[in-house]
């Protein structure tokens, strides 16, 4: 405790306060609120209203969000295998190599996303592997750009991992493959799944790489929420947002449970 | 994009139970603390490999019993300098020495190759290849003479600068409220910051066109106290509205490393110091400052680059008048389908944001070690 005394704590109290909620509680708020409006000209929304929801989750809307979710749980499939793999393969390289390699795999995270985009786009609008204006080079993208939360969640944890047991599995005969398979693999499934939650979230709301690349027929939801509000639908880009929000919490939230569950294994 | 593992608030020994009530403690009795078990926000961009900056290795009361049994088990984890330190594994350590390790690596870093290197290295390519043909300079000599690249790299750079600026204090004093003057909720607001990193940025913006917009909930308040025809507020198309959005999405990625790091203060030297007849202030400056210091470098250099990469906010904002470097390759390869041109904003921009993230990885380790 820092403070000791009851009135200066209430003041400190007061500041925090003040300075989070209009920063940090209000715009979530604000948009939750604009999603059930149709007017905001004064303190609070005006002519409440359900409809921006119904066209939120029908037609173009309901496509994006299909197309948002399939689009995180390959990329994230794809990348917690590529980053897992690639951790796993450093882990067992010497100290030099397993720097460099590092090194490699999150360079994604300080290449702009526009940049990645851009690349992804100039490298695969041309044979041999002509991707552009299919679904595939949006989904190439986002695992590109996810791949490195994979690879450094899971190159931690396995730092972390304590190496008693797979000695003592391979001192009892296991071979490696099995040892991966039965002791590392479970140890390392809490944070697997941490990873697959935070490359899901990452890629649910990736709008930078997407806006470069997204084919007229591959429009995720970050895409959809942009176009209206650029055409001044404020109303109806918040709902559209609260649902990705909402959907983006819901899978995050299921993937914390099967780690509670897994834990206990 | 954000985050970086570096920055979770990793289970350091000493640290107190993960903050979420009922979650059963780590896989197997006995195991050091898995990263952040059960913290579905650990999940949040910002979370970290590395023990959370400014944790000293240090064991404090509480550390993990497992780790204090296999002390010298601990090295060995690392099969590559593991060599004559310690009981290495028998087979399995020794037999994947040698050339299978890298034989192992090759996969998923030919991957990374095709995907990722190859691409950036065509986008440094065609930066040189201007659209006349041929090979030369001409697009650098075009792109650095135009007035408007000039301008989104000054926008772009003194934005992250005051970003960054603005999150750090901002992060500092309120994870210095959660974390030492903590009230009923603290815990929650903890939480609150976790899945407030796991929405994307755009939102930030958005929210903003209807507190400070035009006709938002700020002027609306205006008008309606003053009867004025306008409010006062008008800001969001100009730089200073990206900035606010900016200090907003990017002020957690400075709180969780800090509360990690606060985390890890032992609160015996606030009380000592106290005792000693420090006042609050002067604590803040002599103990708690210097400890924060590593986390707030860290936290500091990663939302430093962040900034500098950020698009959806500026994109949000519409404002013509604020164009970054991300927007500017945004422009010329979407809008105006001029790839040399694009490629050389992108060239330029990938060169500021990795030396500086490299740079950040190098204060964080030394940080971290």
């Amino acid at each position: 405790m820092l403070v000791h005394s009851r009135g200066a704590r209430w003041a400190v109290w007061a500041v925090f306060l003040v300075l989070f909620l209009p920063l940090f509680a209000l715009p979530l708020l604000v948009v939750l609120g604009a999603s059930f409006a149709t007017h905001w000209s004064g303190v609070l929304p005006s002519g409440l209203t359900t409809g921006n929801y119904r066209a939120a989750t029908r037609g173009e809307a309901l496509q994006a969000l299909t197309t948002s979710l399939v689009t995180a749980l390959t990329a994230s499939l794809l990348a917690l295998a590529a980053g897992t793999w690639a951790a796993l393969a450093a882990a067992a390289l010497r100290k030099r190599q397993r720097r460099v390699m590092d090194a490699l795999f999150v360079l994604p995270v300080a290449v702009p996303s526009v940049v990645v985009g851009l690349s992804v786009l100039v490298a695969f609008s041309k044979p041999p592997l002509l991707l552009n204006g299919t679904s595939s080079i949006v989904i190439v993208a986002h695992t590109v750009l996810v791949t490195a939360f994979a690879h450094q969640s899971v190159s931690a944890a396995i730092v972390r991992l304590d190496p008693a047991y797979e000695q003592a599995a391979a001192s009892l005969g296991a071979r490696p493959a099995y040892v991966l398979w039965r002791v590392r693999l479970p140890l390392l499934l809490p944070s697997l799944t941490a990873a697959a939650g935070l490359c899901f979230a990452l890629s649910m709301g990736e709008l930078s790489a997407t806006m470069m690349l997204y084919p007229p027929d591959w429009t995720p939801l970050p895409v959809l929420v942009f176009a209206a509000t650029d055409r001044g639908a404020l109303f109806a880009g918040s709902a559209v947002a609260v649902v990705l929000m909402a959907t983006t919490l819901l899978v995050l939230l299921a993937v914390s449970r099967v780690r509670t569950r897994a834990s206990y294994r | 994009m954000n985050a970086d593992p570096t920055l979770r608030s990793a289970p350091v020994p000493g640290t107190p139970p993960a903050p979420v009530p009922g979650t059963p403690p780590a896989p197997v009795p006995g195991t050091p603390p898995a990263p952040a078990p059960g913290t579905p926000p650990a999940s949040a961009p910002g979370s970290a490999p590395a023990p959370a900056p400014g944790s000293t290795p240090a064991p404090a009361p509480g550390s993990t019993p497992a780790r204090a049994a296999h002390p010298v088990a601990a090295p060995a984890a690392d099969p590559g300098t593991g060599v004559g330190g310690g009981p290495a594994g028998p087979g399995r350590g020794r037999r994947l020495r040698g050339a299978s390790p890298l034989l192992w690596a090759l996969p998923p870093v030919a991957l990374l190759a095709v995907f990722f290197l190859y691409p950036l290295a065509l986008v440094v390519r065609q930066s040189f290849q201007p659209d006349s043909g041929g090979t030369s300079l001409q697009p650098y000599a075009d792109v650095f003479a135009s007035p408007a690249f000039r301008e989104a790299l000054w926008t772009t750079v003194w934005l992250a600068l005051a970003s960054t600026a603005g999150c750090l204090v901002l992060g500092f004093l309120l994870a210095l409220v959660i974390a030492f003057v903590p009230f009923p909720g603290a815990k929650g607001v903890a939480r609150f910051i976790d899945v407030f990193l796991s929405f994307p940025s755009f939102l930030i913006t958005l929210a903003l066109l209807f507190v400070y917009g035009r006709t938002g909930l700020a002027n609306g308040l205006w008008t309606g106290a003053t009867g004025a025809a306008d409010g006062p507020f008008d800001f969001l198309t100009t730089p200073w509205g990206v900035l606010l959005a900016e200090v907003t999405y990017f002020t957690p990625f400075v709180m969780r490393p800090l509360l990690a790091a606060f985390a890890q203060l032992d609160t015996a030297q606030l009380e000592a110091a106290s005792s000693l007849g420090a006042r609050a202030p002067r604590i803040v400056r002599q103990v708690i400052l210097p400890e924060a210091l590593p986390a707030l470098a860290a936290g500091g250099s990663l939302v430093l680059v962040l900034c500098l990469n950020e698009f959806g906010i500026v994109l949000f904002t519409g404002a013509k008048g604020v164009t970054t470097l991300p927007m500017l390759v945004y422009g010329k390869a979407i809008l105006e389908s001029d790839y040399p041109g694009a490629c050389v904003v992108a060239v330029v921009n990938v060169l500021i944001s990795v030396g500086l993230y490299g740079l950040y990885r190098v204060v964080s380790r030394r940080a971290g070690a």
